[in-house]
């Protein structure tokens, strides 16, 4: 199955990356370079939208990081909406649960994003 | 013998090829559908790690997969041969791939910037076993596939072979699960 990366960004500046598919060795990269691009662009405050991703190994994993990695070197962020126990299940293997801000929805994110500010 | 073998070349675009037959397999053996997530996922781990293995050390030889179903177990054995034939245990600096090579392990781009590393210490986080600035996940013995197989799950082993690695996962099958 292909993975599917659609992105937009929302009036207070949140870029959320909509992800659907299964995400693996085959279909990281794919993920990898739209967060690659995305950082060229000056977005630097990401929310991925994984409620459609019906599978994530530790490449993907890897990619998510790297994109953490990458935003917070411009102080930005990288935040997850997930409520798949599955998906979440790895998440909390790897420690990462602790790494990445969870939220239920986008709009949930949205709410604490205005919180912070 | 095996119930299923399977062999494919070291490409990530087969690895869910095997993740599919291998959840069909252990469905049809009985497992409970509760397990196949996990059978799913760590198969899925074990084989990309088998295949960035091949990809760096031997890429044209098959990765090979033997599924069982004895004795109420289910049991998917992963084997690389991706230490060349040198003796299990055997430590040496991987090839590294020509600048721009593309690398489908995503742990190396979490790799790439290493003055900001997002975890706690003491975490596992993607990145951390991958040296240097460019590997793929599987390069590492110690990569986080292999702990995220080993977190998730119960009947595993881990060990080397003459010939690489082998990873061998079991889990339960109901007696009145096959049909």
């Amino acid at each position: 199955m292909d993975l599917k990366v659609n992105d937009y960004t929302t009036d207070d500046g949140l870029t959320v990356i909509n992800v659907e598919g299964e995400i693996d060795v085959y279909t990281a990269p794919k993920l990898r370079e739209k967060l690659i691009d995305l950082v060229n662009k000056g977005k630097f405050h990401l929310l991925v939208d994984m409620e459609k991703v019906e599978f994530l190994d530790s490449t993907g994993l890897g990619v998510l990081v790297g994109g953490l990695k990458r935003v917070r070197a411009h102080d930005g962020s990288l935040e997850l909406v997930c409520t798949q126990e599955r998906i979440l299940k790895i998440f909390r293997i790897t420690g990462l649960t602790k790494v990445f801000g969870i939220h239920d929805s986008i709009q949930e994110a949205q709410e604490k994003r205005k919180g912070q500010k | 013998m095996a119930t299923v073998e399977l062999a494919f070349s070291p490409l990530p675009v087969h690895v869910r090829t095997a993740r599919l037959i291998v959840t069909a397999v252990a469905r049809r053996s009985g497992v409970e559908e509760a397990l196949l997530d996990e059978v799913r996922l760590a198969v899925g781990e074990a084989c990309s790690r088998a295949v960035e293995a091949h990809r760096l050390h031997c890429p044209d030889r098959p990765v090979r997969l033997e599924l069982r179903d004895d004795n109420n177990r289910f049991e998917v054995v992963v084997n690389d041969t991706a230490s060349n034939g040198k003796p299990a245990g055997w430590e040496e600096t991987p090839p590294a791939p020509p600048a721009g090579t593309p690398v489908p392990g995503a742990a190396a781009d979490a790799a790439v910037d290493p003055d900001a590393a997002p975890g706690a210490a003491g975490e596992v986080v993607p990145g951390d076993a991958v040296p240097g600035d460019v590997g793929p996940v599987g390069d590492d013995p110690d990569s986080l596939g292999l702990a995220v197989i080993s977190g998730l799950v119960d009947d595993v082993e881990i060990a080397p072979t003459p010939d690489g690695t082998q990873i061998r996962m079991g889990w339960p099958v109901a007696t009145n699960g096959k049909g």
